[in-house]
């Protein structure tokens, strides 16, 4: 009975907190990344006829649909065969096609590593690589499926732009941004329903931060799922007097290094946050950035280098600490460290 | 003279290249290389529709994708003495600051050369995806591709495979260099390929095999056979019989050649035994 109540009250409050309006930032209507991704197709097939998609037996899912129906030339359906894929995909860009490929982010990296080393990075192919379902808010289907290193394997290629989006005007933004940039690039998103809060008309221009929010005694860089929970932090890190400044890097290769430190330069100390294991992600792309010009200490919101597992992705989130309060936490830890 | 007489002067030249750039270096794969000049001739000097100059996106001619990037030897060759780069460039073979790496790569900008391989079992894939690019552009051209034999127990290959006959991808010519050698020996026991002709077959592939895949006139006529069947709503392979080491009388059907480079006196035979024809680099 205790446990049923706590439950319907923290369903409460996490409405609560995912519909109210902020001061600057208002949630229009909360819609998972992966529909974004779906939009950006079919707004890309209109527009630009080399576009073409290729999908490994996912189409609902990555929210191929529409692109399917309207262009079925342009549409390939792989099965359940990722490594043929990508292949494929590189094929395609020789004659001038751009090709989009479509899977869970798991089946999208860790499992095709070699061909899109070969085949992508190091033939230097304009494929790109569209990840859904990426990080634990895959939720129930458990850790065989929750890929938290993809971040870290997609970086490390030569070439390779990285891209983890936050909401779904973002995503659509940074599909359509993509067809426009030559080169391999891999766009990661996700399967839960969460706000929407970035402006449907705000310009997606790769490798550049966003300034959120203005602050001067922390600054929180947050990346995908994890840019709302920033928001989030720092509204309630106000109200206990601490001024956090929120940027959203969802171009986490190249990184904006400029704006990491200008921020930290007047900040003077850093949280970074991360649907990801901490190994690999984000986090250790600003860390190298700060060791390299201006340390200044730093805490990590992420995975502590383990797998996922089955849950809600609200559960998940919570258990793994990639939620509000940890990010909140972390700043008050850092700021000790100052 | 027969009136193939500059084909085999073309490929003995060709042999001579792939010995001296591998000794060059003490390093690469003669043995595939040698055993493959006849075909890369034929496909380079005779069967395919090239353009005179190289583009990426290769539109209006034939594609041609190597899967097995290891006999980058007597790809080289062929592509510098079929104009895509100066001959004397074969000499970088292997060695630093060169566009000639080891295995085929499109990173330091060679011409001739649209995809790198190396890591084998990707050739397949990205040979289908080229050939739906040309079906897309209304390209009536061909895509053609080589592959080792050992280098189909790779499992990538069976996806490419089952997926080019299920979509009907007929503008692709896939040869398989079936000379029954890898690197640890034959591939009868290393992991046999069963009957490969009926594998392809059952994956619903038009098959054709080449019996002397080191006689210049039957390639040209296998080749062409080949091409007669594209279009007809099934992709096509050409199980292409050949001999490791070719020739090279000490390195014949054996694999003790695939990865390892003659010395001083071995190139000497070799050489002897293949005059120069074309001139060396």
């Amino acid at each position: 009975m205790m446990t049923n109540w706590l439950s319907g009250w923290h369903k409460i409050l996490k409405l609560w907190e995912t519909t109210r309006i902020m001061k600057k930032y208002t949630n229009t209507g909360s819609k998972d990344t992966r529909s974004g991704f779906g939009a950006g197709m079919t707004e890309l097939g209109q527009k630009n006829e080399n576009v073409v998609a290729l999908c490994a037996d996912l189409i609902g899912s990555l929210k191929f649909d529409d692109f399917k129906k309207n262009h079925p030339e342009r549409f390939f359906q792989i099965g359940i065969a990722e490594a043929n894929m990508i292949g494929i995909a590189a094929g395609l860009t020789i004659g001038g096609k751009i090709p989009f490929t479509g899977t869970f982010a798991n089946f999208s990296t860790g499992r095709v590593y070699d061909q899109i080393r070969q085949s992508v990075a190091y033939s230097d192919k304009n494929v790109k690589i569209c990840a859904s379902h990426a990080g634990l808010t895959l939720g129930e289907d458990g850790a065989t499926h929750q890929i938290l290193e993809d971040i870290g394997l997609m970086k490390m290629l030569p070439g390779m732009t990285v891209i983890n989006t936050c909401d779904y005007n973002q995503t659509k933004a940074a599909t359509i941004a993509l067809a426009e940039h030559h080169g391999p690039a891999y766009l990661r998103f996700g399967r839960p329903v969460v706000p929407n809060f970035t402006p449907a008309d705000e310009p997606f221009v790769i490798g550049k931060a966003i300034l959120l929010n203005e602050g001067t005694d922390v600054t929180i860089i947050a990346t995908g799922h994890l840019v709302w929970e920033a928001l989030l932090a720092a509204e309630a890190l106000e109200a206990k007097g601490i001024s956090a400044e929120v940027i959203n890097i969802h171009t986490i290769k190249p990184l904006d290094e400029a704006a990491i430190l200008k921020s930290v330069a007047k900040t003077g100390c850093v949280v970074t946050a991360e649907e990801h294991n901490i190994l690999g992600g984000l986090g250790e792309s600003v860390a190298r950035v700060l060791a390299l010009n201006h340390p200044k200490p730093q805490e990590f919101v992420a995975v502590q280098d383990s797998f996922g597992e089955s849950g809600t992705p609200e559960q998940l989130m919570d258990k793994y600490k990639l939620n509000h309060q940890a990010i909140e936490a972390a700043v008050e830890k850092v700021m000790k460290r100052k | 003279m027969s009136n193939t007489q500059h084909l085999q002067d073309f490929t003995t030249q060709v042999r001579r290249d792939i010995l001296r750039m591998v000794h060059a270096v003490n390093s690469g794969h003669p043995g595939g290389s040698l055993g493959c000049a006849e075909f890369f001739t034929v496909l380079y000097q005779h069967q395919m529709k090239r353009n005179p100059s190289f583009t990426m996106d290769g539109i209006g001619e034939d594609l041609f994708f190597l899967s097995n990037g290891h006999i980058s030897p007597v790809f080289y060759s062929v592509l510098a003495r079929s104009g895509y780069f100066p001959v004397s460039e074969l000499a970088t073979f292997r060695k630093l600051n060169s566009r000639l790496q080891g295995h085929p790569t499109t990173h330091e900008g060679l011409p001739g050369v649209r995809m790198a391989s190396g890591s084998l079992g990707q050739g397949l894939s990205v040979a289908i995806g080229a050939a739906l690019a040309k079906k897309l552009n209304g390209d009536a051209h061909l895509v053609y591709s080589l592959h080792g034999d050992g280098e189909l127990q790779e499992g990538q290959n069976w996806e490419a495979i089952m997926y080019a006959s299920a979509k009907k991808v007929d503008n692709i010519i896939a040869t398989i260099d079936y000379n029954g050698q890898q690197i640890d020996g034959a591939t009868e026991d290393v992991l046999s390929l069963g009957n490969l002709k009926a594998k392809f077959e059952a994956f619903d592939w038009d098959v054709l095999e080449i019996t002397e895949g080191n006689n210049i006139e039957a390639i040209i006529a296998g080749m062409a056979e080949a091409k007669n069947r594209t279009g007809k709503g099934k992709p096509v392979c050409v199980l292409l019989h050949t001999v490791m080491g070719h020739g090279v009388d000490f390195m014949m059907h054996t694999h003790a050649w695939h990865g390892k480079a003659p010395n001083d006196d071995q190139l000497a035979i070799g050489l002897a035994q293949n005059t120069e024809t074309l001139g060396d680099y």
